[in-house]
């Protein structure tokens, strides 16, 4: 039963996938592939296959930092675009376009990742000072963090006249990830392998700091830990793709309703669904406007928001 | 045992707990009681290695608690306060599996399984041990974490207000089960309690504070008296002796 149900979440992953690589502009078939068509190859690997790596390391990565966010931060609306990770890593990498024009992609990803810790860590300390119990306000209050630290990103981008790029990072597309140009968002892979190691202690962390100490844990590494990886992943994704809004959020609490919280349990399948639900949704955006392209962004936020609207009324009628 | 010699612990210029001392001997159950801001808690939080303090200093077995390694000491004492997160949905047999995390890091062995699967079953919870947290009543949940604890398997246990909000029924098989856990199983439990005569029919020591200072600690019988009682609450109490049981009368005072 359980085997099954393994192999039939992969066939669905492989079909997708499958479907993802034929849909294009350029018509490529099976058989072209198969007669060994150079040109029909050559946009497979230059553009399709890459663009199908970056769909589903992207969808992994983020579904798993939002699932290690909620978990550090004890609270089922926490994710990468809820608490400022997001806002913080764009700024970085503002800063770190004006401060180092010409640096390599590593350079100015670490300027993205320091801003994303950084910022996301004052946002968590805040979160711990606070006593209140009421689990909404914390998106409400994250989103004006991450809206005042845009706020002070746009201020950057037009005093250095970059304000157009801006605007190709905060709507996530994949069309325009190559061979050579998506690499960077491997990170997920460690990300997650990392994340699934110390998935009992982000368990641990997400019931409670005395819980935790109690079974001879470090909560303040945990926390840190958690929120690196969450930034690595963030960062890396920001840079490449884009803003993916409510991915790291609706994932992991669509999985959690029907898993429960165990992290240990549930990181494969968030890994997972994050997956399917990218490629589905960037297949969707190609199909939508034919042979033009929506922004998976768009479509993502419209399903997100429509979840994220359900998850916050369900909260409300248990609360 | 735990012995603790002159604890204090300050916020800004006001002591919440001053220099207090106290024994918590292995084989017996010890309630800490006192009025709201007496310290109690403060004082089991600083015993268990959750709040430094400012002064004094606390032995845990022959080490002092500033000598233990962290993890190490998860082995040997555990602490539950009632701070924790009821939100996240994970089922009672995996909250009770975080007991064996501290001898385990994480890898449950048969061993381990057995030992979970007694904790279960001595809380009498293994009928719903696959059920949600967030789905149970409070008392049973209250069990779950007792059970955990169980499952951890330490010398010394600490619990802050385990009948906190528990009917009468969870109440008294809560108390059963740690008065089995100190008097069978040979462990130091110590808990804080509000209601004096859980306090005084069950346990074998007992620690009386006011104002964050220990004014009398020592058997049911040394502190469960009309004058310390009164000096502590500050209203008349009556004390009758009923079947060797001390119950406190202050209803009508």
């Amino acid at each position: 039963m359980f085997f099954y149900k393994r192999l039939l979440a992969g066939l669905i992953l492989l079909l997708i996938a499958a479907v993802s690589l034929f849909i294009g502009v350029a018509d490529i078939s099976l058989a072209s592939l198969l007669s060994g068509d150079q040109q029909t190859w050559s946009i497979t690997l230059v553009s399709r296959i890459p663009r199908l790596l970056a769909i589903v390391l992207a969808g992994a990565g983020l579904s798993v930092a939002g699932l290690i966010m909620q978990q550090v931060t004890q609270n089922r609306f926490a994710s990468p675009s809820t608490v400022g990770t997001i806002d913080c890593a764009l700024l970085g990498y503002v800063v770190g376009l004006v401060l180092f024009s010409d640096a390599s992609q590593w350079t100015l990803l670490g300027v993205i990742f320091a801003f994303a810790v950084s910022g996301t860590m004052i946002f968590v300390k805040f979160l711990q000072r606070l006593q209140f119990k009421n689990a909404v306000l914390v998106p409400l209050i994250g989103i004006m963090y991450g809206n005042v630290v845009s706020a002070v990103t746009t201020f950057f981008a037009y005093r250095f006249d970059l304000t157009q790029s801006m605007s190709a990072w905060t709507t996530a597309n994949f069309a325009s990830v190559l061979q050579g140009s998506y690499e960077v968002l491997y990170l997920a892979v460690p990300v997650c392998v990392l994340a699934y190691l110390y998935a009992s202690q982000f368990s641990a962390a997400s019931i409670g700091e005395s819980f935790a100490r109690n079974i001879g844990l470090d909560f303040e590494k945990i926390v840190l830990i958690g929120v690196a990886l969450v930034a690595v992943s963030s960062a890396s994704v920001v840079m490449i793709v884009g803003v993916i809004p409510f991915l790291g959020l609706i994932v992991p609490n669509i999985v959690s309703l029907f898993m429960g919280d165990n992290m240990k349990k549930i990181l494969p399948w968030t890994a997972y669904w994050g997956m399917v639900l990218v490629l589905a949704c960037d297949i969707l955006g190609r199909l939508v406007i034919f042979p033009y392209e929506m922004p998976v962004s768009l479509i993502i936020s419209i399903f997100g928001g429509g979840v994220f609207i359900y998850l916050v009324l369900r909260d409300k009628a248990n609360a | 045992m735990i012995k603790l010699t002159g604890l204090s612990k300050k916020y800004g210029k006001t002591f919440v707990v001053r220099d207090a001392s106290a024994l918590f001997p292995k084989g017996e159950v010890t309630s800490v009681i006192g009025p709201n801001g007496a310290g109690k808690s403060t004082l089991l939080s600083m015993a268990s290695r959750l709040t430094g303090s400012d002064a004094g200093v606390v032995l845990i077995g022959e080490k002092l608690l500033a000598q233990w390694d962290t993890r190490e000491l998860a082995r040997h004492l555990a602490v539950l306060r009632q701070s924790n997160s009821i939100n996240m949905r994970f089922t009672i047999r995996e909250l009770v599996s975080f007991g064996r995390f501290p001898h385990t890091q994480g890898r449950l062995h048969d061993n381990d399984n057995n030992i979970i699967d007694n904790a279960l079953e001595h809380l009498g919870i293994t009928d719903f041990q696959h059920r949600y947290i967030d789905e149970l009543s409070g008392g049973q949940r209250q069990m779950a974490f007792i059970a955990m604890v169980v499952a951890q398997d330490t010398d010394y246990v600490f619990l802050d207000e385990p009948l906190n909000n528990l009917d009468i029924k969870h109440s008294v098989e809560i108390m059963h089960t740690l008065r089995d856990l100190a008097h069978k199983l040979n462990k130091a439990v110590v808990i804080v309690i509000h209601d004096i005569n859980f306090a005084s029919c069950y346990s074998d020591r007992i620690v009386a504070m006011k104002q964050g200072e220990v004014i009398k600690e020592g058997t049911v019988a040394e502190v469960v008296c009309k004058e310390v009682m009164e000096s502590i609450y500050e209203i008349p109490f009556d004390i009758q002796e009923i079947g060797n049981q001390r119950i406190c009368l202050y209803y009508n005072s």
